[in-house]
């Protein structure tokens, strides 16, 4: 986010359509990507974008779309652009502007609106998608009058980009598109109601400081929003300074490297037993952007009964939303994490610093007990868990890797291993199936020369895989790696242990129907497929030959494996099973 | 559970009523009062809402609402240090064997006769809550036959305004998000 870009951004131009301001207005907030569809209310938008220096890249699914747009912002930070037409375009948005909305990503949708005499008129394509989207949008606007353009457009991005990202929906009708108006880039923005606020209160943090110090068994809770505020090298600083062990949420993997020595790994109700350990068992918990989910807290009422809570974010709505928060701090998490480094140093100078010997010997003493393992097949399958390790090995931590939702993704997130932030880019809070495809074309567009791994589960990959076409077409090579065990695994994964083993709808059959290989051929891919431990590692690094074009990799992997660690939902993190029926024991007397 | 009284002022804008009461209801949150209308300032709407909810929860809400876009400023209205009144329209059965009964009621109230028919009295009363549920329980006798409230509007004694330092300010537009 350097300085103003767009030639003449500021120059004004008479006697253009609204069409044109469009355009020239997304030029002017430095777009230089957009994933879209035309249809009738966009159409107009569409043609001077045949002359602009924007690349729009025609998807097959506005969803895909959306999805795209949000990958973008995950893997650059920049601002995610997808466009769409009235109605049934504008509502294929909606699982994209919801997810986004969760995991606080920068994105702006613009939508074409039916001519502003037919609004209320129930008209051909015509839908409220303003009002649809209200509730998962952090703002939205309807323009109606051509002049507004370049001013709604710049509210937008200065939205969606600062204080907390978020998606913001403008939807433009097509009367304005068509009509004669005049294109000046604003100045100055009229925002009376939104004010970030993005510095921690000082003494705000003397009083986190002075806890940290009392502390005996602290622990760094870290969130996605150590990730968005692009806080990582102010984490390691802090971690290391201070010797507090750290645990990374799902949506913040890779904000602190999974080999660093002080990390536990991911909290939750798959997380490690380790990560659950810390938390439940600490006394002071250092939250850094992370939000308290309830697929992390479990059941909130036993949710570590000892801790006090530091809970830094720059939302102020999420502070002491589900868990009391003894010293809240808004602001953003970097600079929060700077001003606590500041304040740390300065009493370690004086010889000051917190005693946490006991504890992190615990908590090593746990991780190195109970550390991520899974078995092999007996039958000489192959454990999807294998492939993610070989994978993540192969590839490397440069590589960005994308995933769907369910087992495919908690696997991912234990067995990858991340080292960096922005490479691990999944749907955390809505939990989106069919996230991971368009997500990586999105994250592959905004990083052309870094690897794009979409990890997917055959559940997944079949609500969204026509995207290859796009990505084939378009010269966007990402890599697919289809976890196939033939079935809605996680789903599967509770029926087997809360439903007696009763499989209602959970079998696809995905081995026999579709032949992905075939699929991916078809697409103009390369297909290839794996179902031996032993051709694992041939079979990735031939996927990581081919550049030119897409590769589906089908993993044919075991379909018993199951998660584990795992809390089951509305129980308690004490309750945190190892394996089936295998609960951790606890040397009670390290503490 | 309490009674709050919130004064938020808002950009007047189209939309901002539908989001607000939106997010009230996503929230699980119930409006018993909700009253909106212009303020000296010709850009700001301002909006009084009652709801009946415990002060922890009401925090929660009141930051939600302080995250929309539209929403200016956010003020909890002490009612020790407030004045509140809501407005009443009723019509009651009156004959001319009655009328006089509900004049009286009428003028022990302060309330006004706004129209009358052969066999009806229209009223009007302005006050805060306890006094137009009194002022309801005495005609009560009479038959009401039609009534329509006003959403209650509150303000804070003494000679400050809420909407001092609410006057829009600019912000320069930032660097492009793309760069």
């Amino acid at each position: 986010m350097s300085e103003q870009q767009g030639s003449g951004a500021n120059s004004q131009e008479h006697g253009i359509t609204g069409a044109q301001s469009l355009v020239r207005s997304l030029e002017a907030a430095g777009v230089t990507d957009i994933f879209g569809i035309p249809g009738g209310a966009i159409l107009p938008a569409y043609d001077p974008l045949m002359d602009s220096s924007i690349r729009h890249i025609l998807v097959r699914h506005e969803q895909g779309a959306g999805h795209a747009a949000q990958g973008y912002a995950a893997a650059s930070g920049r601002v995610g652009v997808c466009m769409a037409t009235s109605g049934p375009g504008a509502t294929n948005l909606v699982t994209p502007l919801a997810d986004a909305h969760m995991d606080s990503l920068p994105m702006v949708a613009i939508t074409g609106q039916v001519g502003a005499s037919l609004i209320g008129t129930d008209a051909f394509q015509e839908a409220d998608i303003r009002g649809i989207t209200m509730p998962i949008t952090k703002h939205s606007f309807l323009v109606t009058d051509p002049a507004e353009i370049p001013t709604k457009i710049a509210e937008a991005f200065h939205i969606a980009s600062t204080g907390r990202p978020g998606p913001v929906l403008v939807d433009v009708t097509k009367s304005a598109l068509q009509s004669t108006t005049s294109f000046a880039w604003p100045t100055e923005l009229n925002l009376p109601g939104y004010r970030p606020v993005t510095r921690p209160h000082a003494k705000q943090i003397r009083e986190a400081a002075r806890l940290m110090l009392e502390s005996r068994k602290p622990v760094l809770y870290v969130g996605g929003g150590t990730i968005r505020s692009g806080a990582s090298k102010e984490l390691l600083a802090l971690a290391e300074l201070t010797g507090i062990p750290v645990v990374t949420t799902l949506m913040a993997r890779g904000a602190f490297p999974d080999s660093h020595p002080q990390h536990l790994g991911m909290p939750g109700m798959h997380g490690t037993v380790a990560a659950v350990a810390a938390l439940q068992k600490s006394d002071l918990i250092i939250s850094l952007g992370a939000r308290f989910d309830d697929r992390v807290t479990g059941n909130l009422d036993s949710f570590a009964p000892n801790a006090l809570v530091i809970h830094a974010d720059i939302d102020p709505a999420e502070i002491g939303k589900n868990r009391f928060a003894d010293v809240p701090i808004v602001g953003d998490v970097r600079e929060v994490l700077v001003d606590l480094i500041t304040t740390l140093r300065t009493e370690q100078e004086a010889g000051r610093t917190g005693d946490y010997e006991g504890w992190v010997a615990f908590c090593a003493g746990v991780k190195k007990k109970y550390p991520l393992g899974y078995d092999r097949p007996a039958d000489g399958g192959l454990a999807p868990q294998y492939v993610l390790e070989r994978l993540g090995a192969i590839s490397g931590p440069d590589t960005i890797y994308t995933a769907g939702v369910g087992q495919h993704q908690m696997w991912a997130a234990h067995f990858v291993g991340y080292e960096r932030p922005n490479t691990w880019i999944n749907s955390g809070g809505l939990g989106t199936m069919g996230f991971s495809v368009p997500a990586a074309m999105g994250a592959k567009v905004a990083m052309p020369d870094q690897t794009v791994w979409s990890i997917d589960g055959d559940g997944c990959f079949q609500m969204t895989n026509q995207e290859l076409a796009t990505c084939a077409i378009n010269n966007i090579p990402i890599k697919v790696a289809v976890i196939n065990n033939e079935s809605l695994g996680m789903v599967r994964q509770w029926q087997t242990l809360f439903y007696n083993s009763r499989y209602s709808n959970t079998d696809l059959h995905s081995k026999r129907i579709p032949d992905f290989v075939k699929l991916a051929d078809a697409y103009g891919c390369v297909g290839l497929a794996c179902e031996s431990p032993d051709d694992v590692d041939a079979t990735i690094r031939k996927a990581m030959e081919i550049n030119d074009v897409p590769v589906v990799v089908d993993f044919r992997v075991h379909r018993d494996a199951m998660v584990w660690p795992m809390v089951a939902a509305g129980t308690s993190n004490d309750d945190i099973k190892y394996a089936r029926d295998l609960a951790p024991q606890f040397d009670e007397d390290d503490l | 559970m309490a009674k709050h009284t919130l004064s938020v002022l808002v950009e007047d804008k189209p939309g901002v009523l539908a989001r607000i009461s939106a997010l009230f209801s996503r929230r699980g949150f119930n409006i018993e009062s909700l009253a909106v209308g212009p303020t000296e300032h010709s850009e700001i709407s301002r909006m009084t809402i009652v709801v009946n909810v415990d002060s922890s929860p009401l925090e929660q809400v009141t930051k939600q609402l302080n995250k929309l876009v539209e929403v200016i400023k956010i003020v909890e209205l002490d009612p020790t240090a407030s004045v509140n009144r809501e407005l009443v329209l009723v019509k009651v059965g009156a004959t001319a064997e009655n009328r006089g009964e509900v004049l009286d009621v009428v003028q022990l109230f302060k309330a006004k006769v706004i129209d009358v028919a052969s066999d009806a009295i229209t009223m009007q009363i302005v006050g805060n809550d306890g006094k137009i549920a009194d002022f309801l329980r005495v005609l009560e006798p009479f038959g009401i036959r039609e009534l329509v409230q006003s959403g209650m509007v509150a303000i804070g004694r003494g000679p400050r305004s809420i909407s001092e330092r609410s006057k829009p300010v600019a912000v320069p537009v930032p660097p492009a998000a793309h760069a």
